[in-house]
């Protein structure tokens, strides 16, 4: 069983740049941050790797950094203009009883992030919810649709910061 | 004799025959439908180990009528696509088949609605019109789910009907008449003489035959049990995955119409398998009539036996109902052309070869 | 001449007696063959994480409730365990044992749910509601501790709400106790009978690495052979002191990870749970059970991901602090969301009835799928 210290080194020597930084100053976990379109590579390695073997993505997230800056919009409110989406994977190898996390960050404007939908087919409803609630893309996704919300929701994606609900949908009043 | 009483009475043929021909409807079929939902709940509610309906009357026995008089105020409500005509056709048809097998059907020595020489082969004949009712509903509703219960029932009621008809010449070849009311008379005197027990005839030949018979009977019984769609072959309406599959765009009194058939059904298939293997009207052990030499209540006690006879076998398919999972469209298939009707043909065969010794 | 076919496209759902829930799949048909099963999720959606942004830790705790309907207090539990471990704080023992044997009888109630529900969709009316009057009794039990039936509210971060009846041990005794033969009489009545047998044995076969790389977990993992449970394998809360066994799918009717090994696997962790129940309630601490329950909860800045076994899988919360009383972001992984996911890998080349014991055998919450 490998710490997170040595597979940061081996990816290191194996990806060079795209490796970006080990996070482990923060308390109970730390993580990997990886480059965002370098990352279905990455995660092919973690995989077939027998000294790895994560086979098991255990969960997907999209995350709204909200590190940008708030800027007044038309209406009155704020939104946040520019600083980053994230998206952290949390894997796992079942031989190894071994986990670790890793992190990609993509700009907020338009955040694109390689699929690992071919390396765990697990990913693919994940990314999909991350597009339908965060908005980011996943490029090389098959199915790239929304999910949870309606396929015709236009008012943006619910779990960025700075989303705010529609007073319509289709005609229907939406705030009851 | 009925009807002789009725000509007597009324003085004419045609309302001796109207009566004659509604009688099953007024005093059977629609208190025993009733009688038979309620029995239906109660038989599933004690053994899934809750009481059932108990509000209605003592222990619910009004329930159904309530539900009854529910339906008919319903909404009847035809969906815009529907097929019209063909919609509202259906129930009726699938009504009047049932119905029509009552007419012959031995109730009791002094009632058979007709007693026609072709009787099990009529009563055959007409409740396959059930299946075109059927069809009808499921391609009228315009709804998918319908249909495919439409088709999985017509398909399975056909499939069916061979093995029970086997079965039914089984019998035929040795008693020799396609009668009922002969068939039951055939029977009569103690319990040995039902042709479950080798029928009225004598020495090795009975013995022989008894394995044959119940064989036989198993066959008929689990064929009937898929020809009125009751678990396990309960397909068609199968509602976890058709959701009522052909009724389910009925409601109101179309509703109860197949509702009624359904029950209905349930009961002339468990009299004609009274009525084969079973002495038909006849006594187990003889009649309290003839031992207190009270003649009109011969008639009687033969209507009661009869309608025990009936009752227990409809309680076996609730039994069962509520005790089996149900089968898969091709396994149900596969019951009926890989099992049954190469055993039937086989007791067929076997049971000439008796005959003949 | 070849007759002109076409696929016939079915919807199953949103109203559908046999979707658990409302779940819509697109069926495209050959006749009654199934080529393709797309699922369409969202109809129960409440975007509970995006209210968890404007609330407090502890407020957290309700919603939690409302994903998994039928498991409540384990998803109170693994909430409460993965806000623990992003404090850094430990909860007396009397709380673990509490809280084991709640999520434990949980498990079993959750179980009975879907042993019942599949009987039914496999057309068995009987067995559904003898499964719902025993977990009627388990009700009763949740009732007697905390007030509420299904929605509990009722093991808190750092501790309990309130502490147990003091009639409870002897109830929860009586139940095991009443219990054991009812698994027996199931058994007799669904689990052996040949017709169940025919409809589950080899249909919806779920191989292991297919099972993994979908994400697979708890009894539909466990099914598929692969001996796997969070509760022996990452421990968590005081599981590592108790002796029970992981029971996996053996393929005896059929294939190793068809329907009916899913179920089988169910009836025999009901068993499971009930020697977990018996061990804890034979050495049940005293003690203060709120007395851990900080007044005010403010993780230091970082993250966490914590997982349980929920009955029906690994529930997982990952969870982000940036030192605010309000989380800076929540993320479920519900085992039902993941598990919808393999269906139409399990769905091709069998028939609409198969989609019905597919369905019900991979035991889904919608509340939880669509959160």
């Amino acid at each position: 069983m490998k710490t997170i210290e040595e597979i940061f080194n081996l990816l290191k020597e194996k990806f060079g740049d795209a490796i970006i930084e080990l996070v482990s100053n923060r308390p109970v976990e730390s993580f990997i941050v990886i480059a965002p379109l370098e990352i279905d590579k990455v995660c092919l390695f973690l995989r077939d790797n027998e000294e790895l073997s994560f086979d098991n993505l255990m969960i997907l997230s999209g995350v709204d950094d909200a590190n940008g800056k708030n800027v007044p919009d038309e209406d009155g409110g704020t939104k946040i203009e520019g600083g980053t989406v994230s998206v952290y994977y949390h894997l796992e190898s079942t031989k190894f009883r071994n986990k670790i996390a890793l992190k990609v960050s993509a700009l907020r404007e338009n955040p694109e992030v390689n699929s690992v939908e071919s390396v765990w087919r697990h990913a693919d409803w994940h990314e999909r919810e991350a597009y339908d609630m965060i908005g980011i893309k996943f490029l090389n996704h098959p199915d790239l649709r929304r999910i949870l919300m309606p396929y015709d929701w236009e008012a943006g994606y619910p779990l960025r910061k700075d989303y705010k609900n529609p007073e319509f949908y289709q005609g229907m009043k939406v705030p009851y | 004799m009925t009807y002789d009483f009725f000509f007597n009475l009324t003085g004419s043929y045609v309302w001796a025959d109207i009566i004659q021909s509604l009688l099953p409807l007024f005093i059977f079929i629609l208190p025993f439908a009733l009688f038979a939902v309620w029995l239906e709940r109660k038989v599933s509610a004690h053994m899934q180990d809750r009481l059932g309906p108990m509000r209605v009357g003592k222990h619910g026995w009004l329930q159904t009528v309530a539900d009854i008089i529910k339906l008919i105020q319903k909404e009847d409500i035809v969906a815009e696509n529907n097929d019209k005509p063909l919609f509202n056709l259906a129930p009726v048809l699938v009504f009047v088949g049932t119905y029509a097998a009552f007419a012959a059907i031995p109730f009791s020595s002094a009632y058979i609605g007709s007693n026609i020489d072709l009787g099990v082969f009529f009563i055959v004949a007409v409740s396959s019109f059930v299946v075109a009712g059927i069809l009808m509903a499921g391609w009228s509703s315009n709804n998918k789910y319908s249909l495919l219960g439409a088709m999985r029932s017509a398909a399975q009621i056909i499939s069916y009907e061979i093995p029970t008809v086997l079965v039914i010449i089984t019998i035929v070849m040795i008693t020799g008449t396609l009668n009922l009311g002969t068939l039951s008379e055939m029977q009569t005197g103690h319990f040995w003489n039902w042709m479950i027990f080798g029928g009225p005839t004598f020495g090795l030949t009975k013995i022989l035959l008894i394995p044959f018979m119940i064989l036989a009977f198993g066959i008929i019984y689990t064929s009937t049990l898929a020809e009125v769609n009751r678990t396990p072959f309960d397909i068609p309406e199968a509602e976890s995955e058709l959701v009522s599959g052909y009724h389910t765009e009925y409601s109101g009194m179309k509703f109860a119409m197949f509702f009624l058939a359904e029950y209905a059904n349930m009961f002339a298939v468990s009299a004609i398998v009274a009525a084969l293997f079973f002495g038909g009207y006849q006594s187990p052990v003889g009649y309290l009539g003839n031992l207190f030499n009270i003649p009109w209540l011969v008639p009687v006690e033969q209507l009661f036996w009869f309608t025990a006879k009936g009752l227990f076998f409809v309680f076996v398919q609730m039994w069962l109902r509520w005790t089996l999972p149900r089968l898969r469209v091709d396994q149900l298939m596969q019951v009926c052309w890989k099992y049954l009707i190469p055993l039937a043909f086989v007791n067929l065969i076997v049971v000439g070869l008796l005959t003949l010794l | 001449m070849a007759l002109k076919t076409e696929q016939m496209v079915l919807n199953m759902g949103p109203q559908h007696p046999s979707t658990h829930g409302v779940l819509r799949l697109e069926l495209e048909l050959e006749g009654e063959i199934i080529t393709k099963v797309t699922p369409h999720i969202g109809y129960l959606h409440r975007c509970f994480e995006k209210h968890t942004e404007a609330m407090t830790y502890p407020q957290v705790i309700p919603y939690t409730d409302r994903m998994d309907y039928l498991a409540s207090m384990y998803n109170e539990f693994g909430y409460a365990v993965a806000v623990e471990r992003l404090l850094g704080i430990q909860v007396p023992e009397r709380v673990d044992f509490i809280r084991v044997i709640m999520g434990e009888f949980q498990r079993i109630a959750s179980h009975l749910v879907a042993i019942g529900t599949y009987g039914l969709d496999i057309g068995a009316f009987t067995p559904f509601l003898y499964c719902f009057r025993d977990r009627e009794r388990i009700l009763s039990l949740f009732e007697m501790t905390c007030g509420a039936r299904l929605l509990y509210n009722y093991i808190w971060v750092g501790g309990l709400s309130h502490d147990l009846h003091p009639d409870f041990v002897r109830s929860a005794k009586e139940f095991v106790t009443y219990f054991r033969p009812k698994i027996k009489e199931l058994n007799d009545l669904l689990t052996n009978n040949k017709i169940f047998i025919d409809r589950t044995a080899n249909i919806g076969i779920l191989p292991k690495e297919t099972a993994i790389n979908y994400g697979i977990s708890g009894p539909n993992l466990r099914a598929s052979g692969f001996k796997w449970d969070l509760r022996k394998d990452d421990p968590y809360s005081i599981y590592n002191k108790f002796d029970f066994d992981i029971p996996v799918g053996q393929g005896s009717m059929g294939t190793v990870g068809d329907c009916w090994d899913r179920y089988y696997v169910r009836i025999l962790e009901m068993e499971e749970s009930l020697k977990i129940i018996e061990q804890a309630l034979e050495i049940l601490p005293e003690g203060d059970v709120t007395s851990a329950i900080p007044k005010r909860i403010k993780p230091p800045v970082g993250q966490v991901y914590s997982r349980v076994e929920n009955p029906r899988g690994e529930l997982g919360y990952f969870i982000i602090s940036n030192g605010q009383v309000n989380p800076f972001r929540i993320k479920v992984r519900g085992p039902s969301f993941v598990h919808l996911g393999v269906m139409n890998e399990l769905c091709k080349g069998h028939m609409v009835a198969d989609i019905i014991a597919i369905l019900g055998s991979i035991d889904i919450v919608l509340g939880e799928v669509d959160r």
